[in-house]
């Protein structure tokens, strides 16, 4: 079995989570007083940059690049946004790295402040993770007592402040001008692009957006270097490790840390114990509710950005929901359409009306109702929707649409032909 | 409305609200905290959200009407949440929540008639590797099985009279 020697979940302990002492026994903050002591923030920035760190809320953009647009040495306020509303169903990992040590962030968000002459930082956390916040403020007291947060960090002349703030539900929140807009206190519909939050973001101030897992990884890179943090990854084009999500119908389901480019299948087997009630595999998501479904044909995909994307997927938040033999694929897909269209913030039409009516073409299908021109109706959407809202969520709604109407149009033409659900007794 | 908040919390939120440079951020913590003391939040609550925030009962109301976790609805002393997201429903979401209406003879949005409990549906709680999960007020169930149900119930409400 392969693993690897855990980075982000250095610190995870059955026990519960490790605060200051724990974490600074075991190398924490090594990386803060490296960046501070010997390194200019352009230096951190270049050694992100070289690491090819991609970003692990789902968009998978380098962060690296990301934070080249950021006016960096520019004068003023400027923000660092910590995007921790984790709520894409099947990820669950932003949540087990804050239970296993809360300083792990902090000292990341504090690095890649400093990278970027920022002063102020918030993290934004979903309301489901109230245990999260609370260890989170714990853990900014202890810092702030111990001189690593505040003002003149470890006597370097550098100061930053991290706020918690709670929100209090729904999916659109984790979309980034959305989330901005929360954060002010306005209603959450998402901003239009450009001006970008690296222009224009919180209270009109030039803002970094990066989430929790990415953030994590920054001391890691500053430690060992961009070329050891890039070796870890299996995938030649691949750097660092990733924490995956293991659920749905597995027999031991868990988070785990693993190299980037770890194989779908040995993952599944390794660390999820295999499918559950000795079931048969039949598809998967791979990175959370938004990616197109996988199936058996898969299972030896590197899971890396770019080979996901060769089979007409995404890596996304590395949430892997499996399912087995018996799941009905059309009635999967509509428990997640159903998601997407509540969690609409019904801003733009496409989303508002076009996930409804999404849900409406697939629970007439699931109930044998369903017709040729449904299906067509269906196909449509696809190109409807993509491309024309105002904001990924839609998008990302149809990912399993689109992932259906590829490796099941068999499933759905059963509905059809048999007028009822094929995998219903 | 004065008896929404005590006038020790109402002259505390109002002194955040003083100090911090930009107040409006902190309407979500108004609205957690009247709900905290009150269960829900009434029009009353917007009000006062609005008159400590220096917002327009408009401005307010926009924000608590947007969150499913700020309940604009007097709900049951315990708000239950059955995630109803693809993690959990793969692995038996839907016969928790049967099993959840007939144990209290609600459906999904109502209240028991004893104000104990209130019965929603909710998106992915992160537990997904827990799945089937739901939360009951403040506390998250994993891994839960239907014949657990009334045992994990009745727990709830002894903490609620003791």
């Amino acid at each position: 079995m392969r693993s690897c020697e855990p980075l982000l979940f250095k610190n995870r302990r059955a026990e519960g989570p490790v605060f200051l002492e724990g974490y600074r026994k075991n190398g924490g903050y090594q990386g803060l007083e490296k960046a501070l002591r010997g390194m200019s923030p352009a230096g951190v920035r270049e050694e992100v940059k070289a690491s090819g760190l991609r970003g692990r809320g789902g968009a998978g953009f380098p962060t690296g690049v990301k934070w080249s647009f950021f006016p960096s040495d520019d004068a003023g306020e400027k923000y660092l946004v910590c995007n921790g509303d984790e709520m894409e169903p099947g990820t669950f990992k932003d949540r087990q790295l804050l239970l296993a040590d809360p300083h792990h962030l902090l000292e990341g968000i504090i690095i890649s402040c400093y990278a970027l002459g920022i002063g102020t930082a918030y993290i934004f956390l979903r309301d489901a993770y109230r245990e999260c916040a609370g260890n989170l403020e714990r853990a900014i007291d202890e810092a702030a007592q111990a001189g690593l947060l505040g003002d003149d960090i470890l006597g370097s002349g550098f100061s930053c402040e991290i706020h918690v703030h709670r929100s209090a539900g729904r999916y659109i929140c984790g979309e980034e001008t959305a989330l901005l807009n929360s954060l002010e206190g306005l209603r959450p519909n998402p901003r239009s692009k450009p001006p970008f939050p690296a222009i224009k973001g919180l209270f009109g101030r030039p803002t970094a957006l990066n989430n929790i897992e990415t953030l994590a990884n920054i001391p890691h890179i500053v430690t060992g270097g961009a070329a050891w943090y890039k070796s870890l990854a299996l995938t030649e084009q691949g750097a660092g490790t990733k924490l995956y999500g293991l659920a749905g119908h597995l027999k031991t389901p868990c988070c785990v840390e693993a190299p980037i480019g770890m194989p779908l299948g040995e993952l599944i087997r390794d660390f999820g114990g295999g499918v559950w009630k000795n079931r048969s595999f039949k598809a998967c998501l791979p990175g959370g509710a938004s990616t197109p479904y996988l199936t058996a044909e898969h299972l030896d995909v590197a899971l890396d950005y770019e080979p996901l994307e060769q089979v007409g997927t995404r890596l996304g938040t590395g949430g892997v929901v499996v399912f087995d033999d018996r799941t009905c694929m059309v009635a999967a897909t509509l428990n997640l359409l159903r998601f997407f269209a509540r969690e609409s913030c019904g801003w733009c039409t496409p989303c508002r009306d076009g996930l409804p009516l999404v849900c409406w073409l697939l629970e007439r299908l699931e109930r044998g109702e369903g017709t040729r021109e449904d299906l067509t109706m269906l196909q449509e959407q696809l190109s409807h929707i993509n491309g024309r809202s105002f904001c990924a969520l839609a998008l990302g709604a149809m990912g399993p649409v689109d992932g259906l109407l590829r490796h099941f149009t068999e499933e759905v033409e059963d509905h059809i032909r048999m007028g009822r659900c094929p995998l219903q007794d | 409305m004065a008896t929404l908040l005590s006038e020790k919390q109402i002259a505390q939120l109002k002194r955040r609200v003083k100090e911090t440079p930009h107040p409006r951020e902190m309407v979500l913590d108004v609205l957690h905290a009247i709900q905290d003391a009150n269960g829900w939040v009434s029009d009353e609550g917007v009000e006062l959200a609005a008159i400590v925030l220096g917002l327009s009962s408009l401005q307010v109301e926009e924000i608590a009407t947007f969150y499913d976790k700020i309940y604009r609805r007097p709900v049951g002393r315990k708000v239950i949440h059955v995630c109803d997201s693809i993690c959990c429903w793969s692995r038996g979401s839907e016969a928790i929540m049967l099993r959840l209406q007939q144990l209290l003879a609600i459906a999904p949005g109502e209240t028991t008639a004893d104000g104990m409990f209130t019965l929603l549906p909710t998106c992915c709680l992160g537990a997904c590797g827990e799945a089937p999960a739901l939360r009951i007020g403040r506390t998250l169930y994993g891994g839960v099985e239907p014949e657990q149900l009334e045992a994990i119930l009745d727990k709830e409400r002894a903490e609620v009279e003791s």
